[in-house]
């Protein structure tokens, strides 16, 4: 339906880099009037980029947008929105101790005398959030609202300060099936009066219950551009997650070995509301690859496994000795280390040096009383940074000023420090160019034979059926299947991830 | 249209708490109801509300500002060198501290904004310079003989039963009314609680945070020059080392006022009967006689930590709980 309708939106060759990645490489997007449009990827995909660039939040370096024909290059949200580009994030940016009206009209409130029209705010607001469904007092304090009423206040904020693009990033995530299906009416009227919604959500249901089209990014560069309705659900995957092209050389399948001794058996390991019991065999010098998409619970199994959330049911035993774990610190103590994904967020302390990064872990174990001594840590930091090939003048340098590929080695020779059994990698590869990614990759497959037993979340399946001698898939927050030997191939595991597990579905999805 | 709500709340408790301090003080000295107690608690605490009109509006924005005894002190040693030294007109003086007081504040907001560093650290560094400079000035205290001030001390209103309202608390009063309606009606004020709400959000919503912190600051400045202005009338004299501390008292009577430490939250209204309920404790223990005057600070201290307390239990009750659908 959306096939003949009139170009709203076209973005040409948008490209952004920041030091060491591009985030964004020539990537084209089209949206129609009345459409709603996927935008879909992996983390690191590029997708928040894209998002970034649309909304003026960043600079492009290249590339064009243009709007109704007309040439749009936005400088600021601001900016953006007076063109009518809006974005609403998944993240409310509304402001709780102001009341709903002050929210929607705030920096463009109806005055009278030079004073705000309090009473107008709150007339026109009850009129706008009606159009949304909302029969509530705009008077009210927004915090006094369920997190789906403020999402929906915020698209009626957006939509009315004259939007003809709108961008919902992850409006989904915290909603329950009810309120995404009152999100979804709201959508197809937005669409239908004559504006274009580009979609960005990792639940895919809702990808195929709403969405026109599907932009699907990954690494950066534009997979492609689909109608929904040719689009098997197959092959969506297999263009988010990126098939091995035939003949790569570097991602040889390493040839069956003999497996290790026991090491670790962790049995229907689960905790309510987060993962659903899921049991595991890691054995010393073994690869399991965790596989699944954004949000289907493959973060979550390592946060179990490290003791960074309390498990509810089943357990976990280590050389044969069942093991509670009571926090990171137990699973630290039996020998476990953990790069997690967000290494800003979770993982590298910016400010302080790169030797002062790398002896973090060691130094928490062994104590805050007993200080390593400084000649020790530069030696330890010296060696990791020359086994790592970390590229740095010296080890002193604040880590904040390495690339995301060196921060990455910076953060696996923290754990490496402590001389780990076993190593859990949460995407040890997102967001770095691609030399690091094959020497981390290397790095993975010589630890590995040193003995090392490794648990590594990945989306690139065609990495992890090279490296994994097991692959776990993940679906909706629970284990989907194990792969072993001849099966673990980049096509069984989307074709795991795909196919739906024979159990009652989970109420997330619409 | 008055809803009790989280935001409601802490101003009705400040309210019940004057009230009830009051009804007790009446109770055993039936001479504070007259109104030559209540013109002579507004009169001296005149300086202190003030002070507060522009603390409440660094509060609410999320911020504090420890400098303004400090300006205040300043100006009432600058204002006895301008008048009695270069032999300037009080009004020009006058016209000279505000005008001065607001570009000084202005520059602490710009500097917060720009160099993104902490109030706390910007305001105590403004605090320090202010102190310095009036040091520098005179470290005497010097008396301020001109005919005009003897004028302007003897302007007043005349309350019925004999008291009289002078024109240090008229001032007051009018800065808590201008102080109200720029915070409360206008577009300005809403972005003053928007700052306070989540700075960066407003950023996003296109609130100009850096020309509202600079009004922020520049507000708190203007009223702790006022302030000065106010204390020199009153004493009838400057000194370097006038208002030394006043900046936490004036922090303290926003908070009794209702207003959250953590911006945002709060208004204009409650900062008065904060100010009013020190003077009020005040009044009282100079009624006492037998108590040291230091006891104010102690029952400000367990009046703090119970409004404190009040509002975390505020805050945590009136968090939306589950979903409404």
């Amino acid at each position: 339906m959306a096939d003949r309708a009139a170009l709203l939106l076209a973005a040409r060759g948008l490209t952004r880099t920041y030091p060491g990645v591009r985030a964004l490489d020539g990537v084209d997007l089209t949206l129609r009037t009345g459409e709603i449009h996927a935008l879909l990827g992996e983390n690191g995909a590029g997708k928040s980029t894209l998002i970034n660039l649309l909304t003026g939040a960043q600079p492009m370096e290249a590339g064009s947008i243009q709007l109704d024909g007309r040439d749009v290059r936005p400088r600021s949200p601001a900016d953006a929105t007076a063109s009518g580009i809006v974005a609403v994030y998944q993240e409310i940016t509304l402001l709780p101790n102001l009341s709903v009206a002050e929210n929607i009209y705030l920096g463009r409130e109806p005055t009278r005398f030079g004073l705000v029209d309090r009473a107008r705010m709150r007339r026109d607001g009850a009129t706008l959030l009606s159009r949304f469904g909302l029969s509530i007092d705009p008077a009210q304090p927004l915090s006094a609202f369920s997190t789906a009423v403020q999402q929906l206040i915020a698209i009626a904020r957006a939509v009315d300060m004259s939007a003809r693009v709108l961008i919902l990033d992850e409006p989904t995530a915290s909603l329950d099936s009810a309120e995404v299906a009152v999100l979804f009416r709201v959508m197809r009227e937005l669409a239908g009066s004559g504006m274009a919604v580009l979609f960005v959500t990792h639940f895919l249901d809702q990808v195929y219950a709403v969405t026109d089209r599907i932009t699907v990014l990954r690494g950066g560069k534009l997979v492609g551009e689909r109608r929904t309705a040719d689009l098997p659900r197959l092959d969506l995957v297999a263009m988010m997650l990126g098939k091995l092209p035939s003949g790569d050389g570097h991602l040889q399948r390493h040839a069956a070995r003999e497996p290790g001794a026991p090491f670790i058996n962790v049995k229907g390991l689960g905790k309510r509301h987060l993962v659903a019991p899921f049991s595991a065999e890691i054995r010393q010098g073994d690869v399991l690859g965790v596989a699944g998409l954004l949000g289907s619970g493959r973060t979550e199994t390592a946060l179990l496994l490290f003791g960074a959330e309390r498990a509810d049911s089943g357990q976990i035993v280590v050389d044969g000795e069942p093991v509670t774990l009571k926090g990171p610190r137990d699973a630290i103590r039996l020998g476990f280390g953990f790069c997690p994904e967000d290494r800003k967020l979770d993982g590298i302390v910016p400010d302080l040096s790169i030797r002062e990064n790398i002896v973090l872990a060691l130094q928490a174990r062994q104590g805050w009383m007993k200080r390593l001594p400084l000649a020790r840590q530069r030696e330890l930091a010296d060696t990791f940074i020359k086994l790592l090939n970390i590229r740095t003048p010296d080890a002193e340098k604040p880590i904040q000023l390495l690339s995301g590929g060196n921060q990455q080695k910076a953060l696996l020779a923290r754990w490496l420090a402590t001389n780990p059994r076993l190593l859990i990698l949460d995407e040890p590869t997102r967001g770095i160019d691609v030399g690091a990614h094959a020497e981390i990759i290397l790095l993975l497959e010589k630890l590995r034979d040193e003995g090392m037993a490794l648990y590594v979340i990945s989306s690139e399946v065609e990495e992890v059926a090279a490296y994994a001698d097991r692959v776990m898939v993940m679906r909706e927050r629970r284990q989907a299947g194990m792969l072993t030997g001849g099966d673990v191939t980049p096509a069984a595991i989307i074709d795991a991830i795909v196919t739906p597990v024979e159990m009652p579905p989970s109420g997330r999805a619409a | 249209m008055m809803r009790i709500n989280a935001r409601t709340l802490p101003l009705l408790a400040t309210l019940g708490v004057f009230i009830l301090l009051y009804a007790l003080c009446a109770i055993q000295y039936p001479a504070m109801l007259s109104s030559r107690v209540i013109g002579n608690l507004l009169t001296d605490n005149a300086f202190l509300g003030v002070l507060a009109v522009g603390m409440t509006f660094v509060i609410l924005s999320g911020g504090i500002d420890l400098s303004v005894g400090a300006v205040m002190g300043f100006t009432t040693i600058a204002l006895a060198v301008m008048i009695e030294g270069a032999g300037l007109h009080p009004l020009t003086s006058f016209t000279i501290v505000l005008v001065g007081g607001a570009l000084f504040g202005c520059g602490i907001g710009a500097a917060i904004h720009w160099l993104k560093a902490p109030p706390f650290i910007v305001t105590l560094t403004a605090m320090f310079l202010a102190r310095g400079a009036a040091l520098l000035l005179s470290t005497d205290s010097i008396p301020v003989r001109h005919e005009f001030y003897q004028t302007l001390s003897g302007l007043s209103l005349s309350l019925p039963g004999g008291g009289r309202l002078g024109l240090i608390a008229l001032l007051m009063l009018l800065a808590f009314v201008a102080g109200g309606v720029l915070l409360h009606f206008t577009r300005a004020g809403l972005k003053v609680y928007a700052l306070g709400g989540n700075a960066r959000f407003a950023g996003l919503m296109g609130i100009d945070t850096a020309r509202t912190t600079i009004l922020v600051y520049g507000v708190s400045s203007t009223m702790a020059a006022l302030a000065g202005i106010i204390f020199s009338l009153y004493t009838r004299s400057g000194y370097a080392l006038t208002g030394v501390g006043v900046e936490l008292d004036a922090i303290a009577a926003v908070v009794i006022g209702g207003t959250l430490l953590s911006g945002g939250v709060g208004g204009m209204a409650g900062s008065l009967i904060g100010v009013l309920i020190q003077g009020l404790i005040l009044t009282w223990i100079t009624f006492d006689g037998s108590l040291s005057s230091w006891w104010t600070k102690i029952a400000i201290g367990m009046l703090l930590f119970i409004f404190i307390g009040l509002q975390r239990l505020i805050l945590q009750f009136s968090a939306p709980t589950g979903r409404t659908g």
